[in-house]
Order: C-alpha cells, then sequence, then structure tokens
C-alpha cells in the first residue's frame, strides 16, 4: 500500500460527480454488497428504477429527502498502489465555505465538467477556490463524453476554455481526462470510444500523481504543540512538522525568544528515534540546553526564520451564516499551536468567486465570502505566506462569545505600509522580515539608584540567549555624541532626545536597546515614547525607584557628597527635581532583590 | 542513501492521530478516552500511548458498561488496564436500570445498545470530562462519514449535524463552555483494514473473540448471534457450534460474529481484503433498526 493522496471533489449532481465517486468506489471493490443492497433498497422506496449512485454519499436524512448535500462527506478507497480518501463537497456557491473545507487538506482537486454544458460559472468557481487553497494538483473530467460522441473537438474546445480561464489563476499541474463516468470509460480503465485520447485513465493517473515533492522541504519550521516532561532528565517538546526537516545536531532558534540551541535528539511517536523529521511527521525533540519553551514556540533554524509580526494580511473566508465579518471586530485566531486574540483592522476588498473582481467599497464579508483582511494581533504569530507554506500559513477565526470557527485565513504577509505612514524612504527590509523584533527598554531613576547594575545585568542575559541587545548607558554616551551636553535643564532634555532616537534606531534593527539614564524630566521622558509609538516600535518604561536616602547613602560616584557640598549646582534630587514616573510599565525597588533578580523581573516583562 | 521524505498511508494516518491527542491534551482540562476493548478502542489507546512517551498516558480511560459482555473483553480490558497502570472509570447501565433512570427492553431481541447514551452522558457529566475520545470511524456508517473529527456537543450531548464547526487544515477548534463537551475521533480516516494492518504490524494483543474459534451461535435476522447467558432464544431457534470471529464487538445482544478460519492478524487482513461486506452490515444488529438508525442515536448523544 502506498502513499496516501487526499483528493478533494466539488460539484453538483447534474454533472455527474456522484456517480463518478461511485463509479471509484465500485470499480476498486469500497463498495460492499450490502451496501448495494441499501442502496437499492434505498432507490427502489424513491420508485427509481436504477440504483442511484448519488445515494451513497448524501449521508444525513435531510439530504436523502432534499435530494440535496449539504456538507463536506469523506470517502475512503484504496488500490494497491495507493491509498485515497476524498473529501466530497457540493458545488453550489452557498457552499463555498464547504468546498473551502475540504480542500484545506487536499492534494488534488478534482473539477467536473458537463461536456455539453462546457465551463460554467460552477467549474471557474471550483478551479479558483482549487488554487486559492494552494491545491498543487487540478484534474479536470470532462464528464458525459458519451452524449456529445466522443468528439475530440468539443473536449478539446472544453480545455482551451478552461486553460484560458485558469491562466488567471495559480494553478501548477493541470491535466484533462475525457470521461464517462456512467459507462465508466476512462475511470479505471482506457476506454476503446477515446482512440484519440493519449493520456492515462482517472485512476491511473491518480496513482501516478507525484505528490511526494509538494510539501515545503526548505523552511524548517515545527509549531511546539506539547511540552512533555515525565521527570526532570526528559524534557521533550512535541510537535508536527510543518516544514523542512529537522535533524539531531541541528542549529535551530526558538521564536520567540530567540534563544538558539541545538538539537539532541528527535523521537517519533512511541520512542521510535528519527534521524529525518520532515512534514507532516509527529516528533518529540530534546535540546541541548535547557531554554524556557512552551505551547505556541516554534523551532526553526537561525538563519531561516519565518515572519513574526503583529500586522499582517491575509485573504479570508467567511464561514459562518450567523454573523458578519467587519472591520474594528475582535476575535481569537488559531494559527499552528498558538491562539491570539486579534482586531480585524481593515477590509480591502471583497472577492468575487465567479468573475474575480474585487469590490473595495465592500463594508463586511457575510456568509461564503472571501475578501482580503488586515489583521493586528495582541501578540506575535510566528508565520509564512500561504504560498509557501500552507501548515504555517494558515488560520482560522473563533468567536469567543459563540466558540465557533467563523473565518478560514491564508496570510498574504506582512502587512504592506500605508501611504501616510511612510515618512521617508520605504525600507527594503521590512521589521518583520527581521530576524528578531526589538524594542526600547528606558531605565529611570535617580543617581545611585542601581539603573546601570540591572542594565548590565538584563544586557548579559539577553546576549546570552541569542537575543541582539545593547546597553545604552547615559554616563558613557556623554564621552562622545553626547559630550557637547551639559546639565542645565535644555542640554538634559536633548540628552534625553538623542538617546531616545538612538535607542529607537537599535530597537528597529531588531535589538533591545537598554537606557539607563537618570532622566529627571517626565515630558522628556513621555516624548521619547511617543516618538517609539509612532514609529510603532514596543517602549518600556522602568522606574527604579530607590529612596533618595539609599541612593544618597551609596553614593557610588562621591557625587552627592559633592551636591551637598556645593561643588556641584541642579543635581538631580538635591536642588533639582526627580519627576517620577506617573504611569511607568514597571516599578521596582530594592526590597526587589538584588541586581539579578531585578533583571529577571525586566525579562519577565519582556517576554509578557 | 536517498531519503524520498514521503510517509506511507498508516504513518500519516498514525501521525494525524497522534496529533489530534496532543492538540486536545494541550487545550483541554479534562480528556478521557471511551474503552470498551474493542479493536478501534484498543488502537486509539496504543496511539494515544505512543504520543505522549515517554510520559504515562495524561487521562483516564472509561467503560460504558451495558453488562452484556463477553467474558473474554472484559478479562482482556481489566488486563490491559492493570498492565498500562492506566485509570478506569466504568459507567454501568446497570446503575441506570437499577436506579430507574432508564427501562429496559425485554423479550426476543431485546437489547442494551440504546441505553448505553444515558450511561455515557452521565458518565461524562459525573466527572466534568471536557474532550472525549471515541473510535468513531468515518468509513463505518453514513452518517459518520459527515461527522467532525472536533465534533461538538451541547450541554445535552446532542449532535447537531446542521450546526458542525468547520474544520480546516489541521487546526481543530475545540472550545466550549462549562457542562459542553467535545467528541474527539482520532481515528476518522481509517478503514477496517486500516486497522487491521496498524493491529498486525504494530503486534498489538487484541481479545481472544476477534480470531476464529468455536462457539455457539444462533442464526437471527441474517446475522450469527453468540449464544450467551444474555441472549433470549425464541421457541424456534436453534444454537449450532460454529467456527467464528467477532469483527466488532459490543454489547452481546446486537454484535453478530462471522464464520472464519483466521486466527492470527496476517489471516484476519487477507480474510477483511477479500471480504465484501462491511463489518457493521455484517454484525451489528444496532445500525439496521432503519436507514437513518445512526444518525438518530447520535443526535441523542449516543458515541
Amino acid at each position: 500500500m502506498g502513499p496516501l493522496l487526499r483528493i478533494a471533489t466539488a460539484g453538483s449532481v447534474d454533472d455527474g460527480k456522484s456517480t463518478l465517486i461511485g463509479r471509484l468506489m465500485y470499480d476498486t471493490k469500497t463498495i460492499f454488497t450490502d451496501q448495494l443492497a441499501a442502496l437499492e433498497r434505498a432507490s427502489s422506496e424513491r420508485g427509481e428504477a436504477a440504483p442511484n449512485l448519488a445515494l451513497l454519499t448524501d449521508g444525513l436524512r435531510m439530504e436523502r429527502e432534499q435530494g440535496i448535500t449539504i456538507d463536506v462527506a469523506y470517502r475512503y478507497f484504496a488500490t494497491p498502489r495507493r491509498t485515497f480518501i476524498i473529501a466530497d463537497t457540493p458545488g453550489h456557491v452557498q457552499y463555498t465555505r464547504n468546498m473551502v473545507t475540504g480542500a484545506s487538506t487536499a492534494d488534488l482537486a478534482l473539477i467536473l465538467i458537463d461536456a455539453r454544458k462546457g465551463v460554467l460559472e460552477q467549474s471557474r468557481r471550483h478551479a479558483f477556490i482549487a488554487s486559492l487553497l494552494g491545491i498543487p494538483h487540478l484534474v479536470v473530467c470532462v464528464n458525459k463524453m458519451d452524449l456529445v460522441d466522443w468528439s475530440k473537438e468539443r473536449f478539446d474546445e472544453v480545455r482551451e476554455e478552461f486553460r484560458r480561464f485558469s491562466l488567471k489563476l495559480d494553478v501548477q499541474d493541470l491535466s484533462f481526462i475525457p470521461i464517462s463516468a456512467l459507462h465508466g470509460d476512462n475511470v479505471v480503465g482506457r476506454s476503446a470510444e477515446s482512440a484519440w485520447y493519449e493520456g492515462s485513465s482517472l485512476l491511473h493517473h491518480l496513482e501516478e500523481v507525484h505528490v511526494g515533492s509538494d510539501q515545503n522541504l526548505v523552511d524548517a519550521r515545527l509549531p511546539v504543540q506539547y511540552v512533555v516532561r515525565p521527570h526532570q532528565d526528559f524534557r521533550g517538546y512535541a510537535g508536527t512538522m510543518a516544514g523542512g526537516v529537522l535533524r539531531p545536531g541541528d542549529e535551530v532558534a526558538v521564536l520567540p525568544s530567540g534563544c538558539t540551541s541545538r538539537i539532541a535528539r528527535i523521537w517519533g511517536p512511541g520512542g521510535v528515534p528519527v534521524q529525518d523529521a520532515f512534514p507532516p511527521q509527529t516528533v518529540t525533540v530534546e535540546l541541548d540546553d535547557h531554554i524556557d519553551v512552551g505551547r505556541g514556540d516554534l523551532i526553526c533554524r537561525p538563519n531561516n526564520r519565518p515572519h513574526v509580526g503583529q500586522d499582517l494580511d491575509a485573504t479570508v473566508c467567511w464561514l459562518s451564516d450567523r454573523s458578519t465579518l467587519t472591520p474594528g471586530a475582535t476575535y481569537l485566531v488559531k494559527h499552528t499551536s498558538q491562539l491570539v486574540r486579534t482586531s480585524v483592522e481593515h477590509l480591502n476588498y471583497r472577492l468575487d468567486v465567479n468573475t474575480l473582481h474585487r469590490d473595495e467599497s465592500a463594508g463586511s464579508l457575510t456568509f461564503n465570502e472571501i475578501g482580503r483582511i488586515r489583521l493586528r494581533t495582541q501578540e506575535p504569530l510566528h508565520y509564512d505566506p500561504y504560498k509557501r507554506n500552507r501548515g504555517t500559513g494558515s488560520f482560522v477565526l473563533v468567536d469567543e462569545v459563540t466558540n465557533n470557527t467563523v473565518g478560514a485565513g491564508m496570510i498574504i504577509g506582512p502587512a504592506a505600509q500605508q501611504p501616510a505612514d511612510v515618512v521617508w524612504h520605504a525600507p527594503a527590509v521590512s521589521r518583520d522580515q527581521r530576524a528578531t523584533r526589538g524594542c526600547t527598554v528606558w531605565i529611570t531613576g535617580l543617581s545611585g539608584a542601581g539603573k546601570s547594575s540591572v542594565a548590565a545585568e538584563l544586557e548579559r542575559r539577553l546576549v546570552a540567549a541569542g537575543r541582539p541587545a545593547y546597553l545604552l548607558d547615559g554616563d558613557n554616551l556623554r564621552h562622545d555624541l553626547n559630550s557637547d551636553l551639559g546639565f542645565g535643564r535644555a542640554d538634559r532634555a536633548e540628552n534625553v532626545r538623542r538617546t531616545g532616537a538612538v535607542a529607537k534606531l537599535f530597537a528597529d534593527s531588531g535589538a533591545v536597546a537598554i537606557v539607563s539614564l537618570v532622566s529627571p524630566y517626565r515630558q522628556d521622558r513621555d516624548a521619547v515614547r511617543a516618538a517609539h509609538a509612532a514609529a510603532g516600535i514596543d517602549f518600556v518604561e522602568i522606574f527604579l525607584d530607590t529612596p533618595l536616602a539609599v541612593c544618597e547613602s551609596r553614593d557610588p560616584k562621591g557625587l552627592y557628597a559633592r551636591a551637598r557640598a556645593g561643588a556641584i549646582r541642579g543635581f538631580t534630587g538635591i536642588d533639582d527635581a526627580y519627576e517620577a514616573p506617573l504611569d511607568p510599565d514597571l516599578v521596582l525597588r530594592p526590597s526587589d532583590g538584588d541586581p539579578a533578580a531585578l533583571a529577571s523581573a525586566v525579562l519577565a516583562r519582556l517576554d509578557r | 542513501m536517498s531519503t524520498t521524505y514521503e510517509l506511507t498511508h498508516l504513518q500519516a494516518l498514525e501521525a494525524e492521530a497522534v496529533h489530534i491527542f496532543r492538540e486536545v491534551v494541550a487545550t483541554s482540562p479534562r480528556p478521557v478516552l471511551l474503552f470498551s476493548g474493542g479493536k478501534d478502542s484498543v488502537v486509539m489507546l496504543n496511539l494515544a500511548l505512543k504520543a505522549f512517551w515517554p510520559a504515562p498516558l495524561p487521562f483516564p480511560v472509561m467503560h460504558i458498561d451495558t453488562g452484556h459482555n463477553f467474558d473474554e473483553v472484559i478479562e482482556y480490558r481489566d488486563a490491559v488496564v492493570d498492565r498500562l497502570g492506566v485509570r478506569l472509570v466504568v459507567s454501568s447501565v446497570q446503575d441506570d436500570i437499577d436506579s430507574g433512570r432508564v427501562v429496559e427492553e425485554s423479550g426476543v431481541g431485546a437489547s442494551r445498545n440504546r441505553l448505553q447514551t444515558a450511561a455515557l452522558l452521565r458518565g461524562i457529566a459525573d466527572h466534568g470530562f471536557g474532550a472525549v475520545f471515541g473510535g468513531a470511524r468515518r468509513d463505518e456508517e453514513k452518517a459518520r462519514a459527515k461527522e467532525r473529527v472536533f465534533s461538538f456537543r451541547d450541554e445535552y450531548g446532542r449532535w447537531d449535524p446542521r450546526n458542525q464547526r468547520p474544520e480546516l487544515w489541521n487546526l481543530y477548534n475545540g472550545r466550549h463552555r462549562k457542562g459542553e463537551h467535545i467528541r474527539v475521533f482520532p481515528l476518522s480516516n481509517w478503514t477496517e483494514l486500516d486497522i487491521w494492518r496498524y493491529i498486525r504490524d504494530e503486534a498489538i494483543e487484541l481479545p481472544s473473540i476477534y480470531y476464529a474459534h468455536r462457539r455457539s451461535v444462533v442464526a437471527r435476522d441474517g446475522m450469527l448471534l453468540a449464544n450467551t447467558r444474555f441472549l433470549t432464544l425464541s421457541e424456534h431457534e436453534e444454537p449450532v457450534q460454529m467456527r467464528v470471529r467477532f469483527r466488532t464487538v459490543g454489547d452481546a445482544t446486537c454484535t453478530g460474529c462471522v464464520e472464519s478460519d483466521a486466527r492470527t492478524p496476517d489471516e484476519v487482513v487477507d480474510e477483511i481484503a477479500a471480504t465484501r461486506v462491511t463489518e457493521r452490515g455484517a454484525t451489528r444488529a444496532d445500525d439496521r433498526i432503519s436507514e437513518a438508525g445512526m444518525e438518530d442515536r447520535k443526535k441523542e448523544g449516543y458515541f
């Protein structure tokens, strides 16, 4: 028994889809005699002379009574060469949701066209959805060829018409097969009716199509799904490979922390040692270092990372008939093993699935509609564009109140810059494309409060964890960049402004900029915060609240003594004011512990 | 050595099931696995153990006990639970009958099949289980072919086929409120033949009645029913000795057996590959109630 092929079919009763599936199942001896007997019994109860193969696939009573198919049904059949799973969905426009669902896991899409009718709106819609969902292989069965006398000209016409349309789509592999599902021509075996047709039968094609290379084997991605920790000596990160190949000994990085380590061992289910882990294997990975890794994190290679970011553009299909998608609404987004809250920032356009026309005036998406949206997530996602990786590029939206799955999304990429934001040359590299995401940690407090000790420890810890960080120490900057500034109010404001601007550049480049600066005036600090906010960079203000008496008793540089003696004028805390932050992101006090403990508190705040 | 980076179909199905187990345990506070000693639940338990290796099974197993059991299956159940050190919860139909919560059918053809639903829902509610692993497969029956892997149940345990959550990629949504729960079917995409090939390849032990043995049986409605102490015979029925095996294991009063000489997993695989009758069609009186038999029971909260 060979590998698995997942097939999505779409179509209505008229185009013979059910008959084709019934034919495939019957000719591969998948329909059992008791199923056939039940079928004949049901058909005769409905007053039909011949067994109605459609009844095989219409599972629910409501469907049988109304002669419609309302949901995705899964069918199974196998040949000695391969095992097949068919996700069978109805073809009407009302069922776009089901088609998207069935197509989401498919390797191959089967589209039926009635030879007499040619390429209908419905055929185009099926092809579009197959291409949207990134199904690598598309097989078009031109059915009911017996009703057009097996005309090669008619087949060629239909093929050309479809091919012209498909040029607008992203289809990698397209095949056409003339068949008669009713009589079984070219379904399992080649038909004598179509001597002019030189291709293979449908089943032969399905058995032969090569899907092994459809997986992304380049970008190693392992979303951590579950941490297996039976005892102190074993800490395994379990997950399903979503891309690339990982091997024991490989250098890896863990997102979002950016910590690097090496793979010690890889285990398959039940503890089978694995040498090459590739999608869609489920594995448990042990790392050389004891770094903090949890569900929702992603293991990748240090030099091949996904995008990490909170603003992203996506194509979404709305799946709910009880609500609509409107800008401003919030949902939960389930992406790999991450579950975070997100808001819909913008609806760019609604797509007409029949004409591919983009309606930019649309204000909402309703049931079965597809459109392009921009999301802002509360926590960063680590993702790839859907076109590059279906596993790390797909998500679903969940309604927080009803818990229902309401949207299916395919990530296009980081949100494109809005024109109004571009006040200078737009960078060729967006922040999300950088290896890490930076921020500014601004430590303010009196002289002698312990800022430099905490800042130095914080920098050391970040760098040790593989995260770029750089300490901008107020004293050190006064040696060059700010060497022209004194300690008057205006000079101090300029000192804070320049340091803030430098910190912002470091943070923008992906580093954690750590600023250790008295920065006594609230207004100056707030201006730096505002500049960061405008650039979309996180700014974490930390107030090191060491009482003046403690600072003065420490007096590491002997400055307080000199200020008390009147040798220094305008010294903060003595004869110049220190304006404590009104709403700092974190307050640290000496009673909280030594500099290492205080640095840990900052790290914990950063990891939030 | 060249590597093809392609899984066999059984490896792909195993990976899918392992992913599902891990997803549920990572997101649901109180899962439980329905364990009857039947082959599907045995394979399911095996996959669950593999998913969390080297840790022990992070949830208990629950048996819905009709009281009409095959002795071999109960022995097997207790031996497995004992050997693996997993916690077993039993919810018994007899308790419901004794307390008057349900009324037992009587006479020829009487079965406790339908009464299992009450015991199942009571077991789930009593223990506050939020996710319930079941061994149902989509190839078994028409209504099951349309059920999700993560299947939502309302506070009454009911399945609403028209209101199922869309299920895309491998992104499963098991969120539910207190009192509601999720049924999870890790074997959704397995066929009977896949199950047996896996049992063969993994050398999984099963209750002995899955293999050919001689026993006293009664022919009824085109099926062979085991002549056990639970079966009420009509005056025309005459038990005969035959060489049989069971394709499914459920309530002893409605689970039929088939004539067979297959004594090993290999022989069973060969037999099934050649058979022309589905396992439920051959052996389950409970599915013959009507064309929509399974759908109706599922809506009430059945497995």
